[in-house]
């Protein structure tokens, strides 16, 4: 086993900052969004004038006080106190409902939207080519489609609307207010500009020490995922004690950050309160004064006394609300980046059909790469006839899966040409090679699903009836049967384990559902016990019957059984014959066969 | 409340901190309280138009007293808060010193993550509980107090019309939060469930290209976002339901106080400052009489997470120090504190687990200090397991383990450890420099010791090229070393150690057989006289050995020389003529 030499100092793929503060507001990142809400665009109108009605009948009741006030208690006019306080319950009730339809319209909207953003994100990733997933981790893609399309969420049901919400709540209050007293208004008011700056100053304390919050939970976090993963390393070397002091250090630093923003905390809500009291002060003392002279009337007072404290609700919100807009938009950014993505190996424009596939193959000097220039496969030339069986040998890495990855055009080659029925693979669309190829792979992959749609993959197409013959041809029948749900049953759940042999066989079957015209086998290696062992074989001769074949074998039998044997080694072709010929060669292949498939003599 | 009553030695640390939190607190509440009285005197003295300059009084009044409050409510949040981080603090490191502790076996059935969510989520919420619980359930009661007596004092029918939805509205909120509790955790649950299966479909990617099944797979997919999709409308309909109906309810307790407060007035039973510091009031009570139902829930939610945290303050390990030792630490360790490295093995039987089958079968061993012995076996034949006995990661049952004649459980566990040094099978580093990782056995070291053992491990010349050398840091932020250089790299570490015993297992699978040979040579000199322990699947890291294992589903099945075994035709010699082959194969 040569050491893999090289350092990995090589940017990934994808290697963004997860957390990236941006800005706000980005127009054309806006412009995008948006458009996931035209559908709906009906839905917003009305959410937004929703937003008109209970921003007025919210206003409005304070100024309705007044007039109790005013114009009945004061004139004792008990008549006329009831029918106000008629009106005032109304409005409250009629406020109540309109608010409610309000809020869960906006979630709707919001669900609606992520919900359509988030299919379309998955087809778009489905779409994308098998070079794409070796360079991307599979849980940076989940949390493509999960994480970030949630905090678009939030910007879409609370963020939007609400925010005209905030602003309709602010201008009905200015615009009562004004209607009383001007000056009143301008002297209650007066108090907003330094909550204004108090608010914008905190916000932005506070957005650092939560960084360094988050940076220091970060990091706590990661020294325990680490000392507890390696744990025994823990234990081996007699180091709990010096884990203990470095943890305790760790975690004071995340007391002391979260202390800092409870620091913040401390002095502003205070100053909210202080504020709001001077706005009260400011009011007893000109409005006072300007009742006992009978300019103003103590409705009015009461009526701004109430509305100096509905005044600073919505302005703190908005501040709440840039938060929400500036992790939408970061990320909004990295969806958007993802969907623009193409997928690298497209369907030609005019595709050829292939119908009634024979299953002819021919690789003629073909060269492959994964990475550019590091070639994998040198110079492959090869004819696979119709029906013939063709075993493919050697040792890892010789390039035996490079060769099944590009037939199925999972990549593409750099020279040279592929043909299928003496079409060049390039010429097809991916979806018609792909329907005539059964792909059995090394790695068994069954998804978390009942053994019946493993086996169908959930194809309509493939009814019961077949799913059984497959599963009966494959020999399995009679063990599915056995289980408590039969072919129901699903395959990860607890209390069912499936033997590795046994999720192999579930696997042939698969392919031989779909009937394929070619059929591209990797033996599974792992041991599997000697009553396994004959059923693989018994399906494999089953599998192939009528099938243009090729296998990556690792039986014996398999090998025998094949019309022609073909040794790789490092990328090449170096010998081809029977069984028979290949050992009188005395070359590559009688090595290999003394090494992996002759019985152990022990 | 049984398992957050466990809080209170915590608290107790800060008691002098707590109760002076809570009297300012008090003075906090009592200022606040004052201000809408306050107003009410104003509005009357300007009804009745009787002194002009009294406004001035009055207007400052309501400022000082604010200042007073905001004072007081700084000191609180100063004291209480904080408080609830320090216990937090201290509770968190209780809970991992607790954890680390536990024996192998505990890491085994409990993964790690839920040890995390333990260490973060749950302690949160005990904090939450703590900080804001105590501070608003003392602030609320206060409130209560403070804002009824002096309703009371104005008009006693009116606070009894005031306050009556205010029961209602305590249950409203805590019943909504319930519902929302659940929904929330039904959204979370679908969430994970369409995290799974984003997962899956990705992992199998090849699979379903294949298959060309993209569109099934979109369909499944499609159907798990639209259960997701119904499961937060769910969430929603009782959120948006939660804030129309608390300020339904308090909206209406200031309606009922205007109309009946009104009438009063028109029967001069009232005056109409009194009834501007009732609205006032009522509003001041709104968010106590809101937080009260939330209040509730906290206090749930610590209540679980402390039941779920008592579990492990409560799981002891097993596998501790002897217990004379425990008494008299001393005493018994000094005089055993020089291990030469003589191991014995007596008929150790040994199973993980009662229900699992023996890993180990009627194992017989013994090795002499100086000694280097090779175990040789397929994967599940019991090697690792071998040697982790010896580290008593776990502990026997059945037969005994010796050292330098004494049993291993009568060693105090550091001492036991801290004399073998061991390379596992699966490398782990931590993501800090490639120093802090060599010199992680010591407490102090000298750079000279680093270099050394870097040397003997072959891993100098590699270090030696990067730009920051030793203080290169690994993992996520820093240089991802290839597997070969993090098997030199814990090589290393483990001859730091300077132990008396060395356990390499499989430390070599991922170095070339020649750099291999480097390391054993230079480990033959080091460990002169001490004893080492080589496990391997390969016959070259172990054909110098002075005795060699071959162990066979737990049992050993063949012992001897190198010579002796490949004579022997075996299994040995077996696998030893199929990596000969190998060898050729690859020259070819």
């Amino acid at each position: 086993m040569a050491e893999e030499k090289k350092i990995n100092t090589s940017e990934p793929d994808e290697n963004e900052q997860e957390e990236i503060i941006g800005k706000a507001y980005d127009a054309r990142l806006m412009k995008r969004l948006i458009r996931y809400l035209k559908p709906y665009m009906k839905w917003v109108i009305i959410a937004i004038m929703l937003t008109v009605g209970v921003a007025l009948l919210s206003t409005i009741r304070p100024y309705l006080t007044k007039i109790a006030i005013d114009n009945y208690i004061v004139n004792k006019d008990s008549n006329g106190l009831r029918n106000i306080i008629l009106i005032l319950l109304g409005t409250l009730i009629f406020q109540g409902l309109l608010q409610y339809s309000m809020t869960y319209l906006t979630q709707w909207i919001g669900q609606k939207t992520i919900f359509d953003l988030r299919m379309e994100l998955f087809e778009h990733i489905q779409k994308l080519s098998m070079g794409f997933f070796d360079r991307n981790p599979v849980g940076r893609l989940v949390t493509r489609l999960t994480n970030d399309i949630e905090v678009l969420n939030e910007m879409f049901s609370s963020g939007i609307v609400m925010v005209f919400a905030d602003i309709f709540i602010i201008g009905g209050i200015l615009f009562f207010m004004f209607s009383l007293s001007w000056q009143l208004t301008l002297i209650a008011l007066s108090v907003v500009i330094p909550l204004i700056y108090a608010t914008i100053v905190f916000r932005r304390k506070v957005r650092v020490a939560f960084r360094d919050v988050r940076f220091f939970l970060a990091k706590m976090n990661a020294f325990l995922q680490e000392h507890i993963s390696g744990i025994m390393i823990v234990k081996i070397f007699a180091k709990e004690k010096k884990t203990m002091d470095d943890f305790k250090k760790i975690n004071y630093d995340h007391t002391k950050a979260n202390k800092k923003s409870v620091y913040y905390y401390s002095i502003f809500f205070p100053i909210v309160e202080l504020i709001g009291a001077i706005s009260g002060a400011l009011i007893i003392w000109y409005g006072g004064g300007k009742a006992m002279e009978g300019v103003l009337t103590i409705g009015i007072l009461i009526s701004f006394i109430q509305y100096s404290e509905m005044f600073f609700r919505p302005i703190r919100d908005l501040s709440e609300k840039y938060n929400i807009m500036q992790t939408a938009m970061a990320s909004s950014e990295r969806i958007f980046k993802l969907l623009d993505r193409k997928a690298v190996i497209a369907d030609p424009e005019k595709p050829i059909e292939l119908n009634d596939c024979k299953g002819i193959i021919e690789f003629k000097n073909v060269w492959f790469a994964y990475v550019k220039d590091d070639y994998v496969l040198k110079n492959i030339s090869f004819k696979i006839n119709q029906g013939e069986k063709v075993a493919f040998v050697g040792a890892t890495g010789a390039g035996k899966s490079s060769l099944m990855n590009l037939l199925c055009r999972f990549y593409d080659i750099q020279k040279g040409e592929l043909t299928v029925d003496g079409i060049n693979i390039k010429d097809l669309r991916q979806h018609d090679l792909r329907k005539n190829i059964g792909l059995v792979v090394q790695d068994i992959f069954l998804f978390s699903d009942s053994i019946a749609n493993n086996i169908s993959l959930n194809n309509r197409e493939i009814p019961e009836s077949r799913i059984k013959e497959a599963a009966s041809i494959i020999g399995i029948d009679h063990f599915i049967s056995k289980l408590p749900l039969g072919y129901g049953q699903n395959v990860k759940e607890r209390g069912v384990t499936l033997s590795q042999g046994e999720r192999q066989l579930i696997t042939f079957a698969r392919a031989l559902a779909y009937d394929p015209k070619i059929l591209i086998l990797d033996e599974a290696t792992s041991s599997v016990d000697t009553h396994s062992e004959i059923m693989i074989q018994n399906a494999i001769d089953k599998l192939m019957e009528g099938r243009t074949s090729i296998i990556i074998a690792h039986r014996l039998s398999t090998i025998q059984k094949c019309d022609k044997i073909i040794v790789m080694h490092k990328g090449e072709i170096r010998e081809t014959g029977t069984h028979q010929e290949l050992l009188e060669l005395g070359g590559i292949y009688s090595k290999l066969y003394q090494l992996q498939y002759k019985e152990s003599f022990a | 409340m049984t398992y957050l009553r466990r809080l209170v030695p915590y608290l107790k640390r800060y008691k002098k901190t707590l109760i002076l939190g809570l009297i300012v607190i008090t003075l906090s509440a009592v200022f606040t309280n004052l201000i809408p009285f306050v107003i009410s005197k104003a509005i009357d003295q300007i009804k009745n138009h009787t002194d002009g300059l009294a406004l001035y009084k009055y207007a400052l009044m309501t400022v000082g007293f604010a200042i007073m409050s905001g004072i007081f409510l700084y000191i609180t949040r100063q004291t209480i808060i904080i408080v609830s981080r320090e216990i937090e603090n201290d509770l968190r490191n209780d809970f991992l010193e607790q954890v680390i502790v536990q024996d192998q076996q505990y890491f085994h059935f409990h993964p790690t993550g839920e040890t995390m969510a333990l260490a973060t989520n749950d302690i949160s919420a005990v904090r939450n509980f703590l900080g804001p619980g105590i501070m608003y359930t003392f602030e609320t009661l206060i409130n209560f107090t403070m804002a009824i007596s002096l309703m009371l004092s104005f008009n006693v029918e009116l606070t009894m019309i005031a306050i009556v939805p205010i029961p209602l509205i305590s249950y409203v909120v805590y019943r909504i939060g319930k519902s929302i509790n659940y929904k929330f955790e039904q959204v979370q649950d679908q969430f994970s469930q369409l995290t799974t299966k984003a997962q899956e479909n990705l992992s199998g990617i090849k699979v379903v290209k294949a298959y060309v099944r993209e569109d099934s797979e979109t369909e499944g997919f499609k159907k798990m976002s639209l259960a997701y999709m119904d499961k937060n409308l769910e969430l929603a309909k009782v959120q948006s339901f939660s804030y129309p109906i608390m300020f339904l309810l308090t909206g209406f307790s200031v309606i009922i106080v205007l109309y009946a407060g009104g009438n009063k007035i028109i029967n001069n039973e009232l005056t109409i400052g009194e009834l501007t510091a009732f609205i006032i009031y009522l509003g001041l009570l709104t968010w106590p009489i809101i937080s009260l139902g939330w209040i509730i829930n906290l206090t749930q939610r610590a209540e679980a997470s402390m039941k779920r945290l008592a579990e492990v303050f409560d799981s002891k390990p097993k596998i501790g120090d002897p217990k004379a030792c425990r008494k008299d630490s001393d005493a018994l360790s000094k005089e055993i504190s020089i291990i030469k490295g003589d191991i014995e093995f007596r008929n150790i039987n040994f199973r993980y687990h009662e229900n699992f089958p023996y890993v180990l079968k009627n194992v017989n061993v013994k090795v002499k200090a100086g000694e280097t012995v090779g175990i040789l076996g397929h994967t599940g034949s019991g090697k690792t397991t071998f040697v982790n006995l010896i580290s008593r990661l776990f502990d026997v049952e059945v037969g005994e383990i010796l050292i330098d004649g004494r049993n291993i459980k009568e060693y105090k566990l550091n001492e036991l450890r801290t004399s073998i040094g061991y390379v596992p099978q699966e490398t782990f580093l931590f993501s800090e420099s490639i120093e802090n990782n060599i010199a992680y056995a010591e407490n102090s070291f000298d750079k000279d010791k680093v270099i050394q053992a870097a040397k003997i491990s072959q891993i100098y010349k590699d270090v030696d090229k990067f730009p920051k050398r030793f203080d290169t840091l690994l993992g996520e932020r820093g240089i991802n070393l290839s597997g070969g250089q993090k098997q030199r790299t814990s090589i290393a570490r483990a001859i730091l150690a300077d132990p008396k015993i060395m356990i390499l297992d499989d430390a070599f699978s991922a170095v070339d057989t020649y750099t291999e040979e480097e390391i054993l040579n230079g480990l033959k000199e080091i460990m002169s006289g001490r004893t080492t322990i080589l496990i391997s699947h390969r016959v070259s890291t172990l054909k110098n050995s002075d005795r060699i294992i071959v162990l066979k589903g737990g049992s050993i099945a063949e012992e001897g020389t190198h010579e002796s075994l490949v004579k022997q035709q075996g299994i040995y010699a077996d696998i030893y003529l199929k990596q000969l082959l190998e060898e050729e194969l690859k020259d070819l």
